[in-house]
């Protein structure tokens, strides 16, 4: 509906000067390297604003394009910081110009998070893990479960911490991505069997029984839509979980593969939200946007303010009423436990269900007695071990009753 | 720009205070005629901006409000099966097609909101409320409607429209909205506004608020605002509070701070809100206020 004009209004722009339109035309490249999502359409706007006298003033200029180009409220905030620089050659903040860049892809904290060996000879493996479209059927059939099963067979109950070899990490790490498409499979199946309608619609029920006359020979009822369960998988990437991360974000990534509403977070002594870095097919470059994001993983853990932040960020956006949380932490805060017993209060109020993962749990001799575990069990429905592929099977029954 | 102050200025006319870059964002709305996304935390007076601009084009306010499980029927259009079938049984004996000719004709089509805006002659403004809350399927079908402004009604053809509105969407962010709808919108991010905005905002929608007593209320919510809640009061609320302030005939805050507390009810809306809310907080905070 925009276009209208618009063509007209670009041949003015020509008229007017070749300059600008080179300019702007750099300009909008320089959004996409931000995430921007910024189309032709959008070009022939701007051109359309410009020539409509737009560009006298600086500071109007920038807040109308602020509107056309701004997609959401993270694009709406850094916008200004990215326009002075282009035109008016201020200095931005390094940040905005970092994040989602591809070019800072082979950052080198990249090796805090994924496993050493992962990162090199992943790439090769690449095609024999993630399932290709042809055996997906095979899946659902229950054969390509099978092989799978006793292919990890040997390594289902070993501790992810235990694994030395490249060749083990990888095939718990495919097994982790396997299990995280049959989990989804099982799930789904599950939620179409319990569909019912339960209430008469007048209005339908007439349309319906057109054909008789209007006499309502053929009932119709409202169907109550299902919500497919959500999964938000909050990871904590601290440096006493770095043993275990590698499995797990890969384990994250199948699930976002896979479920159709699932969200991850990453945190450490920050939140970050990472879905959209891991819904990447591959998993190695996924992994490598995740460590864009995730600077300053390896150290403590403030899960106390990483819940606030979440709660008042995302968790009105991200949590619906079918959703189970699942963290995965060895509950050791560095920071208040008491705001981490406040905050998990106020999640378990929001969400169906919230699963704990403790990996630490696995171990001999392991008792909950750091105080930040302690502050949160109480608000938790589901205290599990994650240590070996085993236990994180096992989790799968529990979230299809959910 | 002119065409930007003569809005803002439109706009405050009808009770309604922009700040400068919303201005701006109904000019390129008319300028570019696409649909503005707003989204805000709820309370910010996104909806009310879709009124405001209604009242300034002297049109009519179509409103959808989104939910869940909205579908075509309930927002674009539907036969009136009753209507259809009573005409059947009186015509009884008539032609076949006779009858067919008639029942499908616009008498019996129920206009819902999306098929009335494309109709009227006056481009109407379009509220598209809580988007977030429909599916995502409607999200794709609205997009089809957005990008063509036309329908399609097997029995009568394509209708496309006579003139297109003004469209507004506004979202609260209990969903993640799908990039090709964001793509096709002008997007605003509503924030609370500041102590000088909200003060100009109250004294135009509360009669009796004089300038110093707005400029406290304004002054007391932005320190409240700053404080840990779990429910931040929104604009609406501020009015609430005026109003009720206004009602109990208080000039300055600081003459009864005991009244200014108990009235705190018009902001607080949670019962942690509420208990934390101590009488020495609401001093500590009336303190601050000029």
């Amino acid at each position: 509906m925009s276009c209208c004009g618009a063509p007209s209004s670009f041949d003015d722009v020509n008229e007017v000067s070749r300059l600008v339109t080179g300019k702007l035309a750099a300009f909008l490249a320089t959004l996409r390297d931000n995430a921007f999502a910024v189309g032709l359409k959008e070009g022939e706007d701007a051109a359309t604003l410009i020539a409509a006298g737009y560009a006298e003033k600086p500071g109007l200029l920038r807040s109308a394009f602020k509107h056309l180009f701004s997609a959401r409220k993270a694009d709406w905030e850094k916008f200004d910081g990215i326009f002075d620089a282009f035109w008016l050659g201020r200095r931005v903040k390094s940040r905005s110009l970092t994040m989602g860049s591809t070019k800072a892809a082979n950052s080198p904290s990249l090796k805090s998070l994924t496993n050493k060996d992962a990162d090199r000879p992943g790439s090769e493996s690449v095609s024999d893990q993630i399932p290709s479209v042809e055996d997906a059927p095979e899946q659902r059939s229950g054969e390509g479960r099978m092989e799978g099963a006793s292919r990890a067979d040997n390594l289902t109950e070993v501790d992810f911490r235990k694994m030395a070899e490249p060749e083990q990490v990888e095939q718990a790490h495919a097994a982790a991505a396997r299990l995280a498409k049959a989990m989804r499979t099982r799930l789904t199946r599950r939620d179409l069997a319990r569909r019912r309608g339960y209430r008469l619609d007048l209005r339908r029920t007439i349309h319906a029984n057109v054909s008789h006359g209007g006499v309502p020979i053929k009932l119709v009822k409202r169907q109550r839509k299902d919500k497919p369960l959500r999964l938000v998988v909050l990871l904590d990437a601290s440096g006493s979980m770095s043993m275990y991360t590698g499995v797990f974000v890969r384990f994250i990534h199948g699930v976002l593969d896979e479920f159709r509403e699932a969200e991850a977070f990453l945190f450490h002594t920050r939140l970050a939200h990472v879905s959209a870095a891991m819904k990447e097919k591959d998993p190695t470059r996924a992994l490598d946007r995740l460590s864009i994001m995730a600077q300053g993983a390896g150290g403590g853990t403030k899960i106390g303010e990483c819940l606030l932040t979440f709660n008042r960020g995302h968790a009105a956006r991200v949590i619906h009423s079918r959703t189970c949380v699942m963290i995965v932490s060895d509950g050791y805060e560095t920071g208040d436990a008491m705001l981490l017993g406040r905050e998990m209060a106020t999640l378990a109020k929001r969400c169906r269900r919230i699963v704990w993962l403790n990996p630490m749990m696995g171990w001999d001799g392991y008792a909950p007695e750091a105080a930040g575990i302690k502050a949160a069990l109480p608000h938790v429905d589901l205290y599990a071990p994650a240590n070996t592929l085993k236990s994180l099977t096992e989790l799968e029954p529990y979230l299809a009753k959910l | 720009m002119k065409d930007r102050d003569q809005i803002a200025e439109r706009l405050a006319a009808v009770g309604y205070i922009a700040d400068g870059e919303l201005a701006t964002a109904i000019s390129l709305m008319q300028l570019l005629k696409r649909p503005l996304l707003l989204e805000g935390a709820a309370g910010v007076g996104k909806t009310e901006v879709a009124k405001a601009l209604a009242s300034v084009h002297a049109t009519k306010l179509i409103r959808l409000q989104c939910y869940e499980g909205l579908d075509q029927s309930a927002a674009l259009y539907e036969w009136n099966y009753q209507r259809q079938l009573l005409a059947i049984q009186a015509h009884r004996g008539a032609s076949a097609d006779d009858i067919e000719d008639q029942i499908f004709s616009e008498k019996y089509l129920l206009e819902r909101p999306l098929l009335a805006a494309i109709r009227r002659s006056k481009p109407p403004v379009l509220l598209i409320d809580e988007i977030d809350r429909a599916d995502d399927e409607f999200e794709a079908f609205l997009l089809e409607l957005l990008s063509d402004f036309q329908v399609s009604i097997p029995e009568l053809g394509t209708i496309s429209a006579i003139t297109i509105p003004h469209v507004i969407l506004t979202s609260n962010g209990t969903r993640e909205l799908s990039d090709a709808l964001r793509r096709r919108c002008l997007y605003h991010y509503v924030d609370y506004p500041d102590v000088d905005r909200e003060a100009r905002i109250i004294m135009a929608r509360i009669n009796g608020a004089g300038p110093s007593l707005a400029l406290q209320i304004a002054g007391m919510v932005e320190n409240i605002r700053k404080e840990d809640l779990r429910k931040v009061p929104g604009v609406a609320e501020t009015l609430d509070w005026a109003a009720a302030l206004v009602g109990l005939d208080i000039r300055d805050l600081h003459d009864r701070p005991e009244i200014v507390h108990e009235t705190l009810m018009c902001l607080l809306k949670t019962h942690e809100d509420k208990a934390r809310f101590k009488p020495e907080v609401t001093a500590r905070l009336l303190g601050k206020v000029a």
